[in-house]
């Protein structure tokens, strides 16, 4: 019959991404598991011993897993806070009459299209620079002292250049679920007599709950595990002030060669991602029987 | 009917959004104007902003000195061969989803939007361990496999969503018709999918060209595609203002002008059609 043929064929078409993905998935992750239950470091071949849970009762009682979980934490809650706080009212200018809207828009959404290593390179060097950045001649110009932001406020100067990537996604997605609002529904309220802020109150901001939902749930996912910015600007340091749990795996893994101490910590990082995910699959599954 | 609005408040917003799209926009621009200087006017306190000795001299040393386009082809292969693999991956599946949905079909796709949700630090020590065993360390076809994987998941859903969008009569009326299933593929799906199909490879190519993790772990020169390039740049005796700018002006302009074309695209892909 001709459906069950059909069927037979979406089956087999779909085997080779589930099978792909479900490889990708299970290999490393079974891998990483096996890792870090075992004494393994690269520097010292030969010598690899099964210790139980040894490596993660190392990484957890690490002091440097505590400054980086505290240090990945504070990255992620200033970034959510400062693209939503910032991104909110972007998105609400974006979706008034304004002349030329469609380039304003385009130097909006440029930042994300900027890779990683660029943006954290451009505003280090040329404008977060002590002596000869443009941040510190604006503040000569104003009178006050430069600030030697990698040295003063290491974290803070990594959160503003992400915080600059992502503004963009924020603020595109908010304006694309506000160009989505009924404008009838705005029109009745400002016949009504209510005032601008109560239309923003009662109208718009409920309506935005769920975009910002989504925004903060796929930030995080994203910001969990921010790498090539740290990476090119500060390596981590000074001491541990901008390591964050991606930063510490990676040099547990590939600077110290020490496999099952960075494997328990990546198996760390997948529970933190889950908590996120859970959230996250359950909203985007909500929305697929819609 | 829009809203009638007043000329001041136009004006006022007019001003405010250009002003604001002007700041975000700034660091760019300032790039793209230290590209442009000598090392030491790009060095000068105080800055000169339009009137400084213009010249090319930095784009002609990035290539000399550092080989730019032996980086940026790396970058269109390594961007480039993921995505069409990710695309002939996931085609056939999205297509199946879309147009033979069973009872599993919800699960598998929210299953599959879970793996990308692992992160990837999580399994960089077995793929590095793999990856060094098998030769693959440092290789274009190394990072092509691993940047595939990644990307997967939202290849399938992008195509998932526009494949959904496609009336299912005009498929049973060429079915009615006689068409077989290859003629159904070729001659009724893939031009109405023409549109759905450019934009989910436009945001995944933007996605793989700045892919910074897997690309800074696993390769360092020759498969070293421009992230890594422009990394080689924050070594302190790299610090050549003037040419770090030429190079990344160079990185990025090829994606600003594609990503500008996909903005929309971009939300639909990166939210997986929870915001549309």
């Amino acid at each position: 019959m001709a459906t069950q043929q059909t069927q037979l064929l979406a089956r087999t078409l779909l085997t080779p991404a589930v099978a792909l993905l479900f490889i990708w998935m299970i290999v490393p992750l079974a891998l990483t598991i096996y890792f870090a239950t075992l004494h393994y470091n690269l520097l010292d071949p030969g010598s690899e011993s099964f210790v139980g849970l040894e490596n993660f009762r190392y990484f957890l009682t690490d002091p440097a897993f505590l400054a980086s979980l505290q240090n990945t934490l504070v990255l992620v809650g200033s970034v959510l806070a400062i693209t939503i706080i910032l991104g909110v009212p972007l998105a609400l200018l974006l979706d008034q009459q304004v002349v030329g809207l469609s380039i304003v828009r385009l130097m909006v959404i440029a930042p994300f299209f900027v890779m990683p290593t660029v943006s954290a390179l451009v505003w280090k060097n040329l404008l977060m620079h002590p002596v000869s950045g443009l941040f510190a001649w604006i503040a000569h110009l104003f009178g006050l002292p430069a600030i030697d932001w990698f040295n003063d406020a290491p974290l803070f100067s990594v959160i503003l250049i992400i915080s600059w990537q992502w503004l963009p996604f924020a603020t595109l997605i908010l304006l694309t679920a506000l160009q989505s609002l009924d404008e009838e529904q705005k029109e009745a309220a400002e016949m009504d007599g209510a005032s601008a802020i109560s239309t923003f109150i009662y109208i718009t901001l409920p309506h935005l709950a769920r975009p910002i939902t989504v925004v903060i749930l796929i930030e995080t996912i994203f910001l969990l595990t921010v790498f090539a910015e740290i990476f090119v600007t500060t390596g981590g340091g000074p001491g541990l002030q901008t390591t964050n749990i991606a930063f510490l795996i990676y040099s547990q893994a590939l600077i110290q060669y020490d496999v099952g101490s960075a494997s328990a910590g990546g198996l760390v990082a997948v529970v933190l991602a889950n908590i996120v995910a859970f959230f996250l699959v359950r909203i985007v599954g909500r929305n697929l029987e819609a | 009917m829009a809203r009638m609005v007043t000329t001041q408040r136009k004006v006022i917003s007019t001003a405010a959004a250009w002003l604001v799209g002007f700041l975000i926009f700034f660091p760019i621009l300032w790039m793209v104007l230290a590209s442009f200087k000598t090392e030491l006017e790009a060095f000068a306190i105080p800055p000169s902003f339009l009137f400084f000795h213009w010249t090319t001299e930095n784009y002609v040393t990035v290539q000399e000195r550092s080989d730019y386009f032996h980086h940026a082809l790396n970058s269109i292969i390594i961007a480039g061969g993921s995505t069409l693999i990710a695309m002939l991956i996931a085609i056939p599946a999205a297509w199946s989803m879309a147009f033979s949905p069973t009872k599993r079909t919800k699960d598998v796709l929210l299953w599959m939007l879970s793996t990308k949700m692992m992160p990837p630090v999580g399994v960089l020590v077995p793929i590095y361990l793999i990856f060094r065993n098998f030769g693959l360390l440092d290789t274009r076809s190394g990072l092509i496999f691993i940047l595939c994987l990644g990307n997967l998941p939202i290849v399938i859903w992008m195509l998932f969503t526009y494949f959904k969008e496609i009336p299912k009569d005009i498929l049973e009326a060429a079915r009615m018709d006689g068409a077989t299933i290859g003629r159904e593929l070729i001659y009724v799906l893939t031009p109405m999918a023409v549109p759905g199909l450019a934009s989910t490879m436009l945001l995944n190519l933007i996605l793989a060209w700045n892919e910074a993790f897997w690309t800074l772990n696993l390769s360092t020169l020759e498969a070293a595609p421009l992230t890594v390039f422009i990394a080689s740049y924050s070594s302190p005796e790299g610090l050549f203002w003037a040419k770090l700018s030429a190079a990344s002006t160079l990185a990025i302009a090829p994606i600003l002008v594609l990503g500008w074309f996909s903005q929309r695209q971009l939300v639909r892909g990166l939210t997986f059609g929870a915001v549309k």
